[in-house]
């Protein structure tokens, strides 16, 4: 070996592997993987692409900022619950009954907060254990008698309907009052204009930050590092995206709080996802669950703590959601939100066969949703054909899903 | 074996029994593993190979007989025990996850600062371990499920080495391998033997014994059937010892054959 081998990084030694580097190099990167079925965020993408740009001819109001702004409220508490269903579907299980469950949460929160008169903040709590207990119950069921996620949970949508019915009562709805913090929050507060573009230069300058960190402790330890202009570049056009979508969405009411919420959530799950060993076990779970039990992870509690993260995600959206209508009812819950929430996973690139997927999947995911929903409404059609048009797009996310799945096989990647 | 190995013998098992319901699929097993050493296991179906396997790694606990591992008595009750004191089994199937890539499954159920997961240290340590072996793996990126058949034995192997073990236990390592894959794992277990491992080694294929393995240990119908120096003996002593006669369906066969040539 020459000297060449000396200056090259350890993990790059190899001399089958192509060096790409600088910004071509990752462009050519990206294409080569999505030519392999390691398609990403680009389907997703494309389709938001395409949706927005048909409805936007269909109503030129649709991409006017107040309608955005609407998006981003009406995305958040669904947002919640579809971050849960990403959990589950990385372990490989399904949770059908997110949608009840959330109803569930929205009729406790309503009756412990206004007809037991608790405080609120006992009352959204009681509605999220609520939600820890169901998820606890449906982990036993599982692990203990091995039955099939999706029979337990369609057992708990039927139940936790009824149950909602029940703990509603007679009246079958109950108002959350308006001067209530939790109602204001998703109704009213919006982050001032300031604080926006504070949150846009903290995000860019911290992704500047950390990638250097990252590459100096890689260059360091002898390893191949992206170069600091590519980290600038990457950080300068987040700064770009980010300014453009406060400002924009600044024309008018700007970012709500309920869905700065709801991106928090999503930056703290993507942490726990991918810089943990909870996080790793859950793929590994989803992957190959008795390589894992193998490799000494306690496969038991990764489903436990998944089937709990989730139940518990759909109570919180179903606090969230009743908060943004300022009611819990009968039809808390109902309807497509249960199917929205697993079509937006699947929709963000979530494999439906475990081991494939990322919180920010339920992110874009539940925005492609949202605007779907949000279009055909401003186009006055009834919810027969958004119906319709929903399944529709589900279908071809999974379709994609497939698609990509046997191309991977082919070059290698599945 | 002669008693004055015993010393060196960094895994020794004396009189071990296993029976599962009425049937015996072990009786009074005695097994050597020195240091350095390549034990190959052979025997045929059913003859208690894979018994024996589960019985060190902590599957199954032993109905009786005694363990010394390192000089001293021990019980090996579960797969982890098994790790604590140092066997590593490296298992037909491989147990890796197709999703994950190589430094990811290397590490997977021991990574470093679960909080915060250390990627660089993870990374280098992955490279120092391939390096050791001198696999033959271009990027600890990719998913293992783009790696060959040999390279993911390479991860297998690699990732029982991460705990600084004493013996490793491959079971059927070049079962389903190509040719050159195939010599690609032998090196890899003559590499392990440099090392000063004991390596107990489950194979069928009376060629790769021949190559690599130091002692070959026949069983047959649960019980020892001879323990050979591979120098001295022939595969057709080893086939004989397997199937309990000279005259068997192998030996009849290649009777057959020469036969045929010769007339």
């Amino acid at each position: 070996m020459s000297t060449t081998v000396k200056n090259t990084a350890t993990d790059r030694q190899d001399e089958r592997l192509r060096s790409r580097e600088g910004l071509r190099g990752a462009i050519s990167d990206v294409v080569e993987r999505a030519r392999g079925g390691d398609l990403g965020v680009i389907p997703v993408v494309v389709g938001l692409i395409v949706i927005w740009s048909v409805l936007q001819i269909l109503n030129p109001v649709f991409l006017s900022s107040a309608n955005l702004v609407n998006l981003t409220l009406e995305s958040a508490a669904v947002g919640v619950i579809a971050l849960g269903i990403v959990c589950v579907l990385l372990v490989g299980q399904i949770d059908l009954s997110v949608g009840s469950v959330s109803g569930l949460s929205s009729a406790v929160l309503a009756v412990l907060f206004v007809s037991q008169g608790l405080p609120i903040w006992v009352a959204i709590l009681g509605a999220v254990l609520m939600g820890a207990v169901v998820g606890w119950v449906y982990a036993q069921l599982f692990n203990r008698f091995g039955v099939p996620s999706f029979v337990i949970s369609m057992a708990g949508l039927l139940a936790f309907l009824g149950l909602q019915l029940y703990v509603l009562g007679s009246k079958g709805s109950i108002n959350l009052p308006f001067d209530s913090g939790l109602v204001n929050f998703a109704q009213l507060s919006f982050v001032p204009d300031w604080l926006s573009y504070t949150f846009a230069v903290v995000a860019a300058v911290w992704l500047f930050v950390s990638g250097y960190l990252h590459a100096s402790e890689r260059r360091r330890a002898g390893l191949s590092s992206k170069s600091t202009s590519m980290l600038a570049i990457r950080s300068a056009v987040l700064l770009a995206v980010l300014a453009f979508v406060v400002w924009y969405l600044g024309q008018t009411r700007g970012i709500g709080w309920m869905f700065v919420f709801f991106v928090g959530m999503v930056l703290v799950m993507h942490y726990l996802l991918s810089r943990t060993k909870w996080g790793r076990s859950v793929y590994a779970v989803g992957g190959n669950v008795e390589a894992a039990r193998r490799a000494g992870i306690n496969v038991k509690a990764v489903y436990t703590s998944v089937f709990v993260l989730c139940s518990s995600f759909a109570a919180v959206g179903g606090i969230l959601a009743a908060a943004r209508l300022a009611a819990a009812n009968q039809s808390s819950g109902g309807g497509d939100i249960n199917l929205n929430a697993i079509a937006a996973a699947v929709i963000g690139g979530t494999s439906l066969f475990g081991g494939r997927g990322t919180a920010f999947g339920a992110l874009l995911g539940i925005i492609v949703i949202q605007s779907i929903s949000s279009g055909l409404t401003l186009l006055n059609l009834d919810s027969s054909i958004r119906f319709v048009v929903t399944g529709v797009v589900l279908l071809l996310a999974v379709v994609v899903d497939s698609i990509a799945r046997k191309s991977r096989t082919s070059h290698g990647r599945a | 074996m002669s008693s004055n190995q015993q010393s060196d013998n960094v895994l020794s098992l004396r009189g071990i029994s296993k029976t599962f319901g009425a049937v015996a699929a072990l009786t009074d097993i005695d097994l050597d593993v020195a240091a350095g050493q390549v034990v190959a296991i052979v025997g045929d179906n059913g003859a208690g190979k894979s018994t024996l396997v589960k019985i060190l790694s902590g599957v199954h606990p032993p109905d009786s007989g005694k363990i010394v591992f390192d000089s001293k008595t021990v019980e090996i009750p579960t797969p982890a025990a098994a790790h604590r004191l140092g066997i590593a089994t490296v298992y037909q199937d491989l147990a890796l996850c197709e999703n994950l890539n190589v430094i990811q499954n290397l590490f997977l159920g021991q990574e470093l600062r679960p909080l915060r997961l250390n990627d660089v240290a993870m990374e280098t340590r992955s490279w120092d371990l391939l390096r050791q072996l001198s696999a033959k793996i271009p990027s600890v990126r990719v998913p293992v499920a783009s790696l060959s058949g040999g390279q993911r034995q390479t991860v297998a192997i690699a990732r029982s080495l991460l705990g600084d073990p004493k013996v490793i236990i491959l079971d059927e390592p070049t079962a389903a391998l190509g040719v050159a894959q195939t010599a690609e794992v032998l090196n890899l277990v003559e590499r392990l033997r440099e090392r000063g491992l004991g390596v107990i080694m489950i194979s069928h294929n009376m060629a790769d014994v021949k190559a690599v393995a130091d002692t070959v240990a026949v069983l047959r119908l649960g019980r020892n059937n001879g323990v050979f120096d591979v120098n001295d003996v022939s595969s057709e002593d080893i086939i004989a010892a397997i199937t309990g006669a000279t005259d068997n369906a192998v030996t009849q066969r290649q009777a057959r054959r020469k036969e045929g040539l010769s007339s």
